[in-house]
């Protein structure tokens, strides 16, 4: 019955979450610092950030890929909101371990810590936001490469139900501005948000 | 006369083992299904088994408090493991994602038949685009992940429709996998009984079932340093919880009184036969009446039983009348006064009138069309009359030959030299006080006339305050639909209801895009008709057809690549041939619960049940006139489909109960003044044994007003109480002002009426609501119509 259907509906909300979260990558916008521990000290620093932002999506399904577009906020320590505009509008909100999705005039709301495989990926996103490098290592293999004028964080999981959908996460950046994040899936699809800052 | 002492003996002890064995083996229940009508019409069937057996009457709610969060979600999902293992359960959800799996495949499989978008159109090439062309905007939102692996199979997007179409309300918080209350400091479950509701039984085994799995599910996950509290509520809790409350205040309240009215009796009589003796009308009644209840009615509800204790405040009366005014006897016979016949000539008469008056009030409550005023009544009348015959034929057969009791006429003169100076000194004054009196309590009532009379049947309800705040928490906590408001189809197959249940709902859902409705559940959404899912069946494409579509489709500028789509295909080529859906299909999901709630079947009869839920964002009730409207207008064959607010036809029902009580009430007064006007043979006789009684019932309803108690029926039996037992006295002193009768008649009503006022006034106090009203309606009104009776008969 109601209760049902309420239950069965929290799936889609699950993958809402996922996607969600790999975008909180993309507010860590500051990168100074000489090597990893300097981003993250430097990213630590940061309280707030607002971006737009375009994500494509390139799936074997489609021909050629499906694209959105959108508005990120982010809030120390844990705050974020992503609101699409198109080609749907939906708002998801992040606050603590709780999500909101509110589409069509409706409103879920979703604790991530129900979702084991999930938890790795937030926290370490969470990690990265907050410049906490053993928390970010002890769930992922962390690789920093290139200069501080030009560096990409590959993040690997370690949770092997996590690897099993996501083969890595991408954070790519210029000097302190973070430019692009993406998500590369086991099964060859990948997702490419591109950022740009509105100051 | 030995071999008739023998044979009334022996009857009498025979009927007493008879009603004993009856007793012992009756049903005891404590639902509300006794305040629900005996002979409902169609519509009110509906309702009553709503409240006895439907969906809402099965519900367990279930929080756990204290301990850690993550305490509390292991506890939650263990003990969901260990109740969706017991057969005594139907459903248990308490938000965990595994539990859907299987659901979530049952609506995959048949996607085709259950989706309403399932038409020619939808398979068109043009049908198809739009529906693709909504699935490549969903691969780009967020939710592209979930959908990706479903779109090969599914490009339309039906399965994320069935889903969306029964998630259609608001869900509790989740925190740690499982449901929690808005702070978050309460895990939360939700069970349904496979037994109903109105299984009071069940219901106690199914809530200890929910009890050693909480205490189970405790040790498995391991001691914490604060100890987890388990909050169990529900009708079926309620239930049971006061059936345990009801029997323990009677059993209490009856050892309560017994205790205080056996010391009373001990300090008066000074005479432990005396005391047995005159117990035994007392449980003879109290045994009688049960066995009559249990005979008549099939079953005896809890509250009756509590009636025994009110029982005891009357029955002991005629003991006590017994003793003390035939001691009197022995004493005149004594002194030589030959004018005084037995106590049989000279006491009975008045007794037998005073028990005739009772059994015309209670009478009234027979024909009430509510069992359990009907039970009352039934309860009340032999088990009077079996103390009244016990006390008249048995008590003087086992009188011991020098029987005597301590002289009361001390403690009556002493009584008469206190209230006769009033007469006296006053003249008229106390008619002309009884009448202003009447008339302030009368002002007070037409004063107080709309909020006089509680007219929800919730009232009634045995649960006391603490259940009902918990239930309301949990309820608010869980989101959990009321069910007060329904949609229901009625007709002679299920096949007929489903078609009228999709009808409906067709009808509704654009109030409910209005949010004129928050939303509507339907049995078709589970189990679409045969004619429904026949035509969706028939409307999917065959593969030539359909290739040839999708390739139109996908030619444009969609983007979705049609050599990916060859699952769907497939699937739509096996769902051309695959078998129609049938109830049993659904087994092992828990839709089969959800099916088996909103549908009911009794005899030839089918019903569905579409709840409603309330509009979003609003506190206030659905607008059921647009409703009715609109079903009217869908052509609505409207002898078979109607809307049924649960809540207002519940308390439109106990309205007309306590209207019919009511007027059986004023018919049964009717009744008691042509018997009395009959028995004294005097119009005004009658009238002035009538007047105190009246009064005293008067001023008790004007004392409850005034203290802000609103009257229920509860209320209504206890001021017959007071007419029952008031005549007693108000015949009694009728007599004794007729013959001059002396103070051991005051004596042996002031100490009946202690003993009454004792086992009622104990009642004020049992915690059960309805035994409340009954105990200070009673106590104050059994003193007061003594009071009265000594002061206006004495000078009329």
């Amino acid at each position: 019955m109601v209760v049902i259907g309420r239950v069965v509906g929290m799936q889609r909300v699950l993958a809402i979450g996922t996607l969600l979260l790999s975008s909180v990558a993309a507010l860590g916008q500051q990168a100074p610092g000489n090597d990893l521990g300097e981003l993250m000290r430097q990213l630590s620093g940061r309280r707030h950030g607002e971006v737009s932002f375009v994500e494509q999506h390139f799936l074997k399904l489609l021909k050629h890929p499906a694209e959105s577009y959108g508005e990120l906020t982010y809030d120390a320590p844990d705050r974020l909101e992503k609101r699409t505009v198109e080609p749907k509008a939906e708002t998801l909100t992040l606050a603590g371990d709780v999500l909101t999705v509110v589409r069509g005039g409706r409103v879920r709301t979703l604790d991530l810590k129900a979702y084991p495989t999930l938890v790795p990926f937030i926290e370490s996103i969470r990690a990265t936001l907050a410049g906490d490098l053993p928390s970010l290592e002890r769930l992922f293999t962390v690789d920093f490469a290139g200069t501080l004028a030009r560096w990409r964080l590959t993040l690997t999981p370690r949770d092997a139900q996590v690897a099993k959908t996501v083969s890595r996460v991408t954070i790519d950046g210029t000097s302190d501005t973070l430019t692009t994040v993406e998500i590369i899936e086991t099964d060859g699809d990948r997702s490419l948000m591109t950022l740009r800052n509105h100051q | 006369m030995r071999a008739r002492r023998a044979a009334v003996i022996a009857a009498w002890l025979c009927s007493l083992a008879v009603a004993a064995a009856v007793a012992l083996h009756a049903r005891y229940i404590t639902d509300l299904s006794a305040f629900l009508p005996a002979h409902p019409t169609a519509q009110q069937r509906i309702l009553v088994e709503q409240l006895r057996d439907g969906p809402a009457s099965r519900l367990l709610l279930v929080g756990i408090e204290g301990g850690s969060r993550l305490g509390r979600a292991a506890v939650s999902n263990e003990m969901e493991r260990r109740l969706r293992a017991d057969a005594e359960f139907s459903s248990v959800s308490n938000g965990q994602e595994a539990s859907a799996d299987r659901d979530r495949e049952f609506l995959f499989a048949h996607r085709y038949l259950l989706s309403d978008a399932t038409d020619a159109q939808h398979f068109s090439a043009a049908g198809l685009e739009t529906a693709m062309r909504e699935t490549v905007a969903d691969l780009a939102s967020p939710e592209g992940l979930i959908i990706k692996s479903l779109v090969p199979h599914d490009p339309t997007g039906e399965t994320l429709h069935i889903i969306d179409r029964l998630s259609r309300m608001p869900a509790p918080q989740l925190r740690d996998g499982v449901w929690v209350s808005g702070d978050g400091n309460r895990a939360l479950l939700v069970a349904q009984t496979a037994a109903s509701g109105s299984d009071t039984d069940a219901q106690e085994h199914a809530i200890g079932a929910a009890r050693a799995a909480f205490a189970a599910a405790v040790h498995e996950v391991g001691a914490s340093a604060q100890p987890l509290e388990l909050l169990l509520s529900g009708p079926g809790v309620f239930a049971v919880a006061s059936r345990a409350g009801i029997v323990h205040a009677a059993v209490r309240l009856s050892i309560a009184s017994s205790v205080l009215i056996v010391l009373i009796l001990l300090s008066v009589y000074r005479s432990v036969p005396a005391l047995l003796l005159g117990l035994l009308p007392v449980v003879t009644g109290a045994l009688v009446g049960i066995a009559a209840v249990a005979l008549f009615f099939g079953a005896v509800h809890g509250i009756t039983l509590g009636f025994g204790v009110t029982l005891i405040g009357e029955s002991v009366d005629y003991s006590i009348y017994f003793f003390i005014q035939s001691a009197r006897g022995e004493a005149v016979a004594a002194h030589g006064a030959a004018d005084e016949g037995p106590w049989q000539r000279r006491l009975w008469p008045t007794m037998r009138l005073g028990m005739l008056t009772s059994v015309c009030g209670f009478a009234s409550l027979l024909p009430s069309g509510f069992p359990g005023l009907a039970q009352l009544g039934a309860y009340s009348i032999s088990g009077l009359v079996a103390a009244a015959a016990v006390t008249r034929f048995v008590l003087p057969e086992l009188l011991p030959p020098r029987f005597a009791i301590r002289d009361l006429t001390p403690l009556g003169a002493r009584v008469a030299a206190w209230i006769a100076p009033a007469g006296r000194a006053r003249g008229r004054a106390p008619w002309v006080l009884a009448l202003a009196l009447a008339g302030v309590a009368l002002a007070v009532l037409v004063l107080a006339r709309g909020t006089l009379w509680n007219r929800e049947l919730s009232r009634l309800s045995p649960a006391s305050p603490a259940q009902e705040r918990i239930d309301a928490e949990l309820r608010a906590d869980l989101g959990a639909p009321d069910s007060l408001d329904l949609v229901v189809v009625s007709g002679a197959s299920l096949e007929e209801v489903l078609r009228g249940a999709e009808r409906a709902a067709l009808a509704l859902a654009p109030l409910v895009d209005a949010n004129v409705i928050g939303g509507i559940d339907s049995p078709s959404y589970y189990l679409p008709s045969l004619a429904t899912q026949t035509a969706r069946r028939d409307s999917l494409p065959p593969p030539d057809t359909l290739r040839g579509n999708l390739d139109r489709a996908t030619a444009g500028g969609l983007g979705l690549d049609s050599r990916e789509l060859t699952p769907f295909l497939g699937d739509i080529e096996a769902a051309r041939h695959a078998p129609l859906l049938a109830p049993r299909d659904l087994a092992g999901t828990s839709l089969s619960a959800a099916l088996d709630a909103l549908l009911m079947h009794a005899g030839e009869r089918w019903s569905a049940l579409l709840p409603l839920r309330a509009p979003h964002g609003s506190a206030s009730d659905i607008d059921l006139a647009p409703l009715r409207a609109a079903l009217a207008a869908a052509g609505g064959e409207s002898a078979s489909v109607y809307v049924l607010d649960l809540k207002h036809e519940s308390d439109a029902l106990y309205a007309e109960y306590l209207h019919r009580a009511m007027r059986l009430s004023l018919a049964g007064l009717a009744a008691i003044v042509v018997l009395l006007w009959i028995a004294l043979r005097s119009l005004k006789r009658a009238a002035l044994v009538l007047a105190p009684l009246v009064l005293a019932v008067l001023t008790v309803a004007a004392l409850l007003a005034l203290c802000g108690v609103e009257l229920t029926i509860m209320h209504l039996v206890g001021m017959l109480l007071i007419v029952a037992v008031g005549s007693n006295y108000a015949l009694f002193f009728d007599r004794r002002s007729e013959r001059g009768g002396g103070p051991l008649t005051l004596a042996s009503l002031l100490i009946a009426n202690l003993c009454t006022v004792i086992g009622f006034g104990l009642l004020s106090f049992s915690g059960v609501p309805v035994l409340e009203a009954l105990g200070t309606t009673v106590a104050p009104g059994a003193f007061l119509a003594l009071l009265y009776a000594a002061l206006l008969t004495r000078h009329a």
